[in-house]
């Protein structure tokens, strides 16, 4: 029984998960008019597949294009920044005794609570005013405060879990405080770091209402939004099957991310550092 | 290689608690020092004021003829060996030994040569490209010693570098960092709650309780001449046997009957009601195999016999008696700062095997009087000491003792 039952529930839920990515690979491989004349099967019917001819379509774009670089070049600087601020700060909330400790953590938990479209309209205005409205630091700069909270929160985790003891044998070897840091302590906090690293891309990648809110040209749209504005020639027939191809054109960055730094989520990488 | 020297140093933490308090030690150059004592008692602490991983409030630590109490750990020059051997598991063997030398900037032929002659010393060369996770705790231990004795280190710290090892690997190890520092000759200091490591690997023992050095002597001088209680009941095991005891002249009157001491012992001892006799219990033996002419180096006392333990080598027989109210208050104090359990006061007698001293049989029980020491019951003060070859007991732990039972009471 329970032989049959795993495999019956992977299946079922794998399902439940993919129907709807596998429905969307369907529609980018059937033509336009097959899709405004509807066409309800999985497969496209004869006559009405479109080849690769969506993606080509899809990838000539200079919009989709712009939007996909957009997309890449903010997400991937505001994954750097963050984890980069993210672990100095969890390391010495998890390291140092400081007043006010308690304080930076309960206030990084407040912010991520924040509800992100309360912020939007008040940074609309300051970013119009100072210059940053639709600009590459105009989305960074918010996709930050919201990434770096839980980044602190499961860094801190991470560090308090290493033996201080390894940090203090670097020292005594004759490391300064930075190389045990940097020689030590970072990479046994890699898969936390990379954790962090791929909850912050998340986060920056996926994002709609920031991007569509504080941007207005393909200065700094990012692919979210600039699917939305992808009307083609008629703006009361949606070209749905090009939509369909830029979708997953825009989801292969993020399992090829996923994928690279999974590798690195290598749990028991500490096992062996003291006797335990 | 280098002197190590304390003078008068201080550890006090936040509270105002001293973990360490006026501590005094001068390590000789390729000296093997312990520092022992019972959890609590600042001996870590002051290792690792030693290594530079704890401030020191006051006093002065010299290194050679450095002052180093503002210098870091890494411009000490130590190599010190972790209680949980602290080694980095994402890097292998080769290179956590090389790690220290990295961190030195020296060549590539350098490290090779260096790490491998440490490796084949601690026959760790066909484990070089293993990472720690996958040794064995005998392994990783000799792993973190090859870390140590890589660099030219002017001294190696072990803070208890064996406690988690099982027992025979540990015994194994033991005679291991033995042949080690006398090959290297360096100054070594070595925390260790064991007596029996600090028994057989110090040149001298430091015995410390709650922040304040009791003894400084060597493991002989401080079994055979304990400064005071708490330095008595510590070395030995069995511990030293505490009995209620009474001075008239030459004549100590004990639960069991009285013996009789030497004059000049009487003498340093008299003027004091109530009086503690400290006696090992392999000062004691079944009278009936004892050589004649040992006999009369002591004193000859009848008594039941409740429980006998034969491990072979020996047998240890105990016998329980009652204690004055007065001494037993002092004893149990004792016990706590061991961090043992007050039970009731026994007689620990060391047999030899061919004894044939049964449960329940009334013996004739021989003590050597020569070796016994009469404790003050209100200081814990050895009055029978030998000051010459008792070391160094320093005034402080008198002091401290003496103001004890007040604190207590």
């Amino acid at each position: 029984m329970r032989k049959i039952g795993v495999p019956v529930g992977v299946a079922l839920i794998l399902v439940w998960c993919l129907l709807p990515v596998v429905w969307i690979i369907s529609l980018s491989f059937k033509s336009q008019s097959a899709i405004t004349n509807g066409s309800p099967g999985f497969f496209p019917a004869s006559g009405d597949g479109a080849g690769w001819a969506n993606y080509v379509d899809v990838i000539e774009n200079d919009q989709f294009r712009r939007a996909i670089l957009n997309s890449i070049g903010i997400s991937l600087i505001a994954t750097l920044l963050s984890v980069i601020i993210a672990t100095l700060a969890a390391y010495a909330i998890a390291r140092l005794e400081f007043k006010g400790k308690k304080f930076v953590l309960t206030m990084a938990l407040a912010i991520a609570m924040f509800p992100v479209v309360s912020l939007v309209g008040p940074l609309f205005d300051m970013w119009r005013s100072i210059g940053l409205y639709d600009t590459w630091p105009g989305l960074i700069i918010p996709y930050m405060s919201f990434t770096l909270p839980l980044a602190i929160w499961t860094l801190s985790a991470f560090f308090r879990e290493i033996p201080w003891e390894l940090e203090q044998a670097a020292q005594v070897d004759g490391a300064t405080s930075w190389q045990a840091f940097r020689k030590v302590i970072v990479p046994l906090a890699a898969p936390g770091v990379f954790t962090a690293a791929i909850l912050t891309f998340f986060f920056a990648w996926n994002d709609f209402v920031f991007g569509i809110s504080l941007t207005s040209t393909e200065n700094a749209r990012p692919i979210p939004a600039a699917l939305s504005f992808f009307v083609g020639q008629d703006p009361f027939n949606r070209p749905a099957s090009l939509l369909a191809a830029g979708a997953v054109v825009s989801t292969i960055p993020i399992i090829v991310i996923v994928l690279l730094f999974q590798r690195k989520i290598v749990a028991g990488l500490t096992s062996g550092a003291v006797k335990g | 290689m280098a002197a190590i020297t304390m003078k008068n140093i201080v550890k006090k933490y936040g509270d105002g608690f001293p973990a360490v308090n006026d501590v005094s030690i001068d390590v000789a150059d390729g000296e093997f020092l312990i520092l022992v004592g019972p959890s609590g008692c600042g001996k870590s602490t002051l290792l690792r004021m030693i290594v530079g991983l704890e401030d020191i409030t006051d006093g002065d630590m010299l290194i050679g003829d450095r002052r180093v109490n503002d210098l870091a750990p890494r411009d000490r020059n130590l190599a010190m060996v972790f209680q949980n051997y602290a080694l980095y598991p994402h890097l292998t063997v080769y290179e956590n030994i090389a790690f220290p030398l990295r961190l030195a900037g020296a060549d590539e032929k350098t490290i090779d040569e260096k790490v491998r002659a440490a490796s084949s010393t601690l026959e760790l060369d066909e484990h070089l490209e293993r990472k720690p996770g996958n040794l064995s705790g005998g392994q990783r231990q000799r792993v973190a010693m090859g870390r140590a004795i890589v660099r030219d280190a002017d001294a190696f710290l072990f803070d208890e570098p064996l406690s988690n090892l099982d027992a025979k690997l540990r015994g194994q190890m033991r005679t291991e960092i033995s042949r080690l520092q006398k090959r290297l000759g360096i100054t070594t200091v070595y925390v260790t709650h064991d007596q029996v490591e600090a028994m057989t690997l110090g040149d001298r023992v430091a015995v410390l309780k709650r922040g304040i050095l009791q003894q400084l002597a060597s493991p002989r001088e401080l079994y055979e001449n304990p400064g005071n209680l708490f330095v008595a009941g510590f070395i030995g095991s069995p511990p030293m046997n505490f009995l209620p005891a009474t001075l008239e002249g030459t004549t100590v009157k004990l639960p069991f009957g009285t013996v009789e001491i030497s004059a000049d012992k009487a003498e340093k001892a008299a003027g004091r009601d109530l009086l503690i006799a400290g006696i090992r219990p392999d000062h004691f033996d079944d009278a009936s195999v004892v050589d004649d002419s040992k006999l009369e180096h002591g004193s000859t006392f009848r008594t039941t016999v409740e429980v006998v333990e034969w491990l072979g080598n020996e047998a240890y027989a105990y016998i329980p008696f009652e204690a004055p109210p007065q001494v037993q208050e002092q004893l149990a104090q004792l016990e706590r700062d061991l961090d043992g359990e007050s039970l009731r006061t026994q007689l620990v007698v060391s047999l030899d095997s061919a004894s044939t001293v049964a449960e329940g049989d009334e013996a004739e029980i021989w003590v050597d009087t020569r070796r016994m020491h009469l404790f003050d019951p209100a200081t814990g003060e050895n009055l029978t000491v030998d000051r010459e070859h008792a070391g160094e007991i320093p005034a402080l732990a008198m002091e401290a003792a003496a103001e004890q039972p007040a604190a207590a009471g």
